[in-house]
């Protein structure tokens, strides 16, 4: 369309006409407006400010209760305690290092510690409340209390704080609080507001951590009139919020206590698990530390005890540690060669001591051989050279397929911090790692779970539950939520011929009941609780040819670092399975001696839902066992729970 | 000689343009956006990463963007009016459809990684659309029934689909830039009176109709009404937000309490602290002084567009100016009323103050329009 040009002289008069009427009429609603602005801001100034300050009304966001942990028969892991603390804003305060230091007359405050309040509150805005001192006893509470009117600014409060009844017992699963830092807040969209109040705690690890959006609730509101030195005069109105949801955990508490007790001193992890529902009842990981120190704010000097440590107490070794599995890796070759049709239960190998391929000799742990062995024989007594010759077979994808169907090479989902996926090797992985060809040899060392295999004793307990059932069980902790009980997932079964589960399940029962099983020592007698396991000592250095010839040495001649783990995986009742459970003894030594008897203990422990009875141990034991059994310190059942309160 | 050929002849051209350029307008962009950057950090309680470094990308973004319009050629932007209109039309029917429903309303729509507000593109869109038709129409007919009825649907449409998403605020800033426009066209007062008078009817109309399922606005809406006309009936309700506001204002004084010093703990449950609220943190914290300061300068922007306009001969570049201008003014007038305790509570944010990217994008796009206008005016 052609337009036709309208800006005629007139035309443009009558605009400007219009414009200047419209720009007179805006610049009276602007004087309007700064004479409304005089108005508030001037005229009636005095009396906003009295209603500023003197009578105002506040919001204050009111903490939810954060949601208790049970163990999965209801007895508390981690509790709310009242927290008597004082916090100070600087507004009200005035001369906030004054008021400090009339407050250190009344409790003890060092002045580093008044420095550091100092610092904070410089920092904040005036408004914001800083905490000056918590944790006070009841006394010097009400001191503060009575001297309020010489202490402006200063207000007593009662919070809430976690914790850990079971301190040293929970600490890798269920982790710690601690109050929310810059860098929490990072990264998170929306942050709820009430992440905003000051040293409000969140889950840093662990199960706190993993299922905080459970655990922490919505925050309440409440309306507060104060008066002008910050002082409530009423409460206007409240809003409660939700207080987060509880959990039960699938741990028995008590078995948890006689896992990490039994663990002693030793660098090492325990996992029992249920083999039907994958339940976790124990995973202990020693040596432990006290969680409730890092909810109190840990001090230097003790966190430097713990990183400094050669037996790591803060790393997770149950899911976090990762291991070569050694000889409890036996049953996934086994079973993998079953499976493919390379073998037959009968198929006899014969193991003179060394087995030699692609011109190099691989050994077996016994120089003088085993002879012929065949599967239950080789399981037994844990014949490497039946395993070298059987894995060459299979090959090594078709192995590693078989130990990621039994739960090796993967994550488990659980709430817990640093889970490692752990290494099952194959060829693809070799080339997209390494950038390297699979080797002969490297079939042979994964045959008896050296050279790359890496698990971690979560998942050798998987292992042991998923043979022992023959079910695809998946672990699991948390047993209920709130009152709503978590229904265990129905597991499918293994797509492996039932027949070749029973031979292993058959040859592992072998290893704790025949003549010459590797941990017949560690049977159980008891009929009705007749064990299976597999023993396994995985070498942590290597042995030179030299060290061969001259014999190799001794693990307790060697410096602890460089000592063998100790290894035992097992499950009972052997013909009934119900529990599984997963050793590590980390630079241990020998499985059989290190990592079985514990296992057994915690099996029994288990099965018998109390202390494990002298008459399932080899009569032989029984001294030895009960003065041993007697030493445990372990917690009292009903120990007192503090901090069962919710206030 | 056509009025195209005297353009092209007396319009500086290339570079030259930054000179021609309204540069104390763009300074008193930026010094009101500014204070809008202070204001924001300080709401933050001392965060720059909270509100106000995305405003200050934003605000960086809306300046090149405004340089980019303005160098385009003013008829460029005329012969795009009709298309732009259409385009952010198209997008307001499309949000209908399929919007993101955030705060209660939809209002977005998303385009991949961008977020489209099409209420705001209209605001500018519909000026262009109405100046660029009293550009076209013989001016001795814009009283005329058939040629005022056109306009009217022009900005009725628009407003109708801006008010179903709900926004009450957006939709009477629509109305009201459009008459605008309307009114600097020279269309008869006696429309501008016959109007008055059904808005007088419809406002008795829309209480009448109260609490019947025929109801026209939101309750939330009627809630905020009968807030404004008594906030002390509900003082701790929907009446909060008005006597804090109020509170805060007035408690500023002379001088204010300082940088930084101002009570918002108090106003800390609003969630529009930053965004329509903001006048009431400066206002607190820099007190009269500071407050009046704010309005002199958005005063001073409103009379250079409005200078601007008187110089320019131009009958599009004209109203064109003077509808961004109104559109200004009606904003600020409307936020300031509503937290000076003078309107009800409409939620209308405050130009180049308020936290939004969509808002202050377009605001500048629009200060563009106005300087391509004032640099390719005729000369």
């Amino acid at each position: 369309m052609r337009r036709t040009p309208r800006d005629t002289e007139e035309s443009t008069r009558g605009v400007r006409r219009r414009a200047l009427l419209m720009g007179g009429a805006m610049a009276g609603f602007v004087a309007v407006l700064g004479a409304r602005m005089r108005y508030l801001q001037i005229d009636q100034a005095d009396q906003f400010k009295l209603l500023a300050e003197e009578n105002r009304i506040n919001i204050r966001l009111i903490p939810p209760a954060r949601g208790l942990i049970f163990d999965r028969n209801g007895k508390l892991i981690a509790g709310n305690e009242q927290n008597y603390r004082i916090v100070i804003t600087r507004e009200d305060a005035g001369d906030v290092e004054l008021v400090l230091k009339r407050l250190s007359q009344l409790i003890p405050l060092t002045q580093d510690e008044i420095d550091k309040t100092l610092k904070e509150v410089e920092r904040r805005s005036s408004f914001v409340p800083i905490i000056v001192a918590d944790r006070l006893s009841w006394e010097e509470f009400s001191k503060i209390a009575l001297n309020a009117p010489s202490l402006p600014g200063v207000t007593p409060e009662v919070g809430l704080s976690r914790v850990y009844p079971r301190d040293t017992d929970f600490a890798h699963v269920v982790g710690y609080v601690g109050p929310v830092s810059e860098k929490d807040l990072e990264g998170i969209e929306n942050p709820d507001p009430v992440l905003q109040i000051p040293k409000f705690q969140i889950g840093k690890i662990g199960v706190e951590r993993w299922t905080e959006d459970l655990l922490r609730g919505r925050a309440g509101q409440k309306r507060i009139e104060v008066n002008h030195v910050g002082r409530v005069m009423r409460e206007l109105e409240r809003i409660e919020g939700d207080p987060g949801n509880d959990l039960r955990l699938t741990i028995d508490a008590d078995i948890q206590n006689f896992a990490q007790v039994r663990l002693g001193e030793e660098s090492a992890a325990m996992v029992a698990m249920d083999v039907e529902t994958g339940d976790v009842l124990a995973i202990a990981s020693g040596p432990s530390f006290d969680p409730n120190l890092f909810v109190r704010g840990i001090s230097r000097k003790d966190y430097s005890v713990l990183t400094e440590n050669d037996h790591r107490p803060l790393a997770n070794k149950t899911v976090q540690g990762l291991y070569p599995p050694g000889s409890t890796f036996k049953m996934v070759t086994a079973l993998a060669a079953l499976q493919d049709g390379v073998i037959t239960p009968g198929t006899g190998v014969y193991c003179p001591g060394h087995y030699e391929v692609g011109g190099r000799r691989f050994h077996c742990w016994k120089r003088s051989g085993h002879g012929t062995v065949s599967l239950h024989s080789a399981l037994a007594e844990s014949c490497d050279v039946y395993f070298y010759d059987i894995a060459l077979k299979v090959g090594i994808d078709k192995i590693a397929e078989m130990g990621r169907l039994l739960g090796l090479g993967q994550r488990h989902d659980l709430p817990m911090s640093a889970i490692a996926a752990g290494v099952m090797p194959d060829k693809a992985w070799k080339q997209e790692s390494y950038g390297q060809e699979w080797r002969i040899g490297d079939t042979v060392n994964a045959s008896i779970g050296q050279g790359y295999v890496l698990t971690s004793p979560l998942q050798l307990a998987v292992m042991t539950a998923r043979i022992a059932s023959g079910k695809a069980v998946t672990p699991r902790l948390v047993h209920a939520i709130g009152s709503e009980v978590q229904p265990a997932p129905e597991a499918p079964p293994l797509p492996i011929d039932p027949q070749y589960l029973a031979e292993v399940r058959r040859g592992m029962f072998e290893v704790m009941n025949a003549q010459r099983g590797t941990a017949k020592s560690s049977r159980i007698v008891d009929e009705t609780m007749l064990m299976a396991g597999k023993t396994g000592t995985a070498q942590v250095r290597n042995i030179g040819t030299a060290e061969r010839e001259s014999g190799v040495r001794k693990n307790e001649s060697l410096p602890w670092r460089l000592r063998d783990h100790a290894l035992f995986v097992c499950y009972a009742p052997h013909d009934k399975p119900k529990y599984a459970v997963a050793v590590v003894v980390e630079h241990g030594g020998g499985g059989s001696t290190a990592a079985a008897p514990l296992a057994r203990d915690l099996l029994l422990r288990c099965l018998t839902g109390g202390m494990p009875p002298l008459s399932a141990y080899p009569a032989a034991q029984r001294g030895r066992i009960e003065t041993q059994l007697k030493e445990m310190k372990l917690r009292s059942p009903d120990s007192p729970m503090p901090g069962k309160s919710r206030a | 000689m056509s009025f195209l050929e005297y353009r092209i002849k007396t319009a500086p051209t290339g570079l030259r343009k930054v000179l021609y350029l309204n540069w104390p307008l763009v300074l008193l962009v930026t010094a009101v956006a500014s204070v809008g950057f202070l204001m924001l950090y300080s709401v933050a309680g001392g965060r720059i990463g909270l509100w106000a470094e995305p405003q200050m990308k934003r605000f960086a973004v809306g300046m090149v963007l405004m340089f980019i319009v303005a160098f385009v050629p003013i008829w460029f932007w005329r012969s795009m009016s009709a298309l732009a209109y259409g385009v952010a039309f198209a997008l307001l029917v499309l949000v209908e459809l399929m919007g993101r429903v955030g705060m209660g309303a939809q209002r977005w729509i998303e385009l991949g990684p961008i977020v489209l507000q099409p209420s705001e593109m209209m605001k500018f869109t519909l000026v262009m659309m109405l100046a660029s038709y009293y550009d076209w129409l013989d001016p001795k007919k814009v009283s005329r029934p058939f040629w005022v009825l056109l306009p009217v649907l022009i900005i009725v449409a628009p407003t109708v689909l801006v008010l179903m998403q709900p926004n009450l605020g957006t939709s009477i800033m629509l109305l009201a830039a459009g008459a605008a426009v309307m009114f600097c066209a020279g269309v008869s007062w006696w429309y501008f009176a016959g109007v008055a008078g059904i808005v007088g009817a419809a406002v008795y109309g829309v209480f009448a109709l109260r609490g019947t399922p025929w109801q026209f606005l939101h309750d939330y809406q009627y809630r905020r009404i009968d807030t404004f006309l008594d906030p002390t009936a509900d003082p701790l309700g929907a009446g909060y937000n008005i006597i804090q506001a109020q509170i805060a204002l007035g408690s500023g004084g002379w001088g204010g309490k300082g940088f930084m010093q101002g009570t918002q703990s108090r106003l800390n449950f609003l969630p529009e602290k930053h965004t329509d609220f903001i006048f009431t943190t400066l206002a607190e914290e820099f007190g009269f002084v500071g407050a009046f300061s704010l309005l002199a300068l958005y005063a001073a922007i409103i009379a250079f567009c409005v200078v601007s306009a008187l110089q320019n001969r131009d009958r599009f570049s004209q109203l064109l100016i003077l509808g961004v201008a109104a559109n200004l003014f009606f904003y600020i007038a409307v936020n300031l009323s509503m937290v000076m305790g003078m309107a009800p509570v409409v939620g209308v944010p405050l130009p180049l103050l308020s936290y939004g990217g969509s808002a202050m994008l377009v605001l500048l796009v629009g200060f563009g329009l106005v300087q391509s206008a004032h640099v390719h005016r005729p000369r």
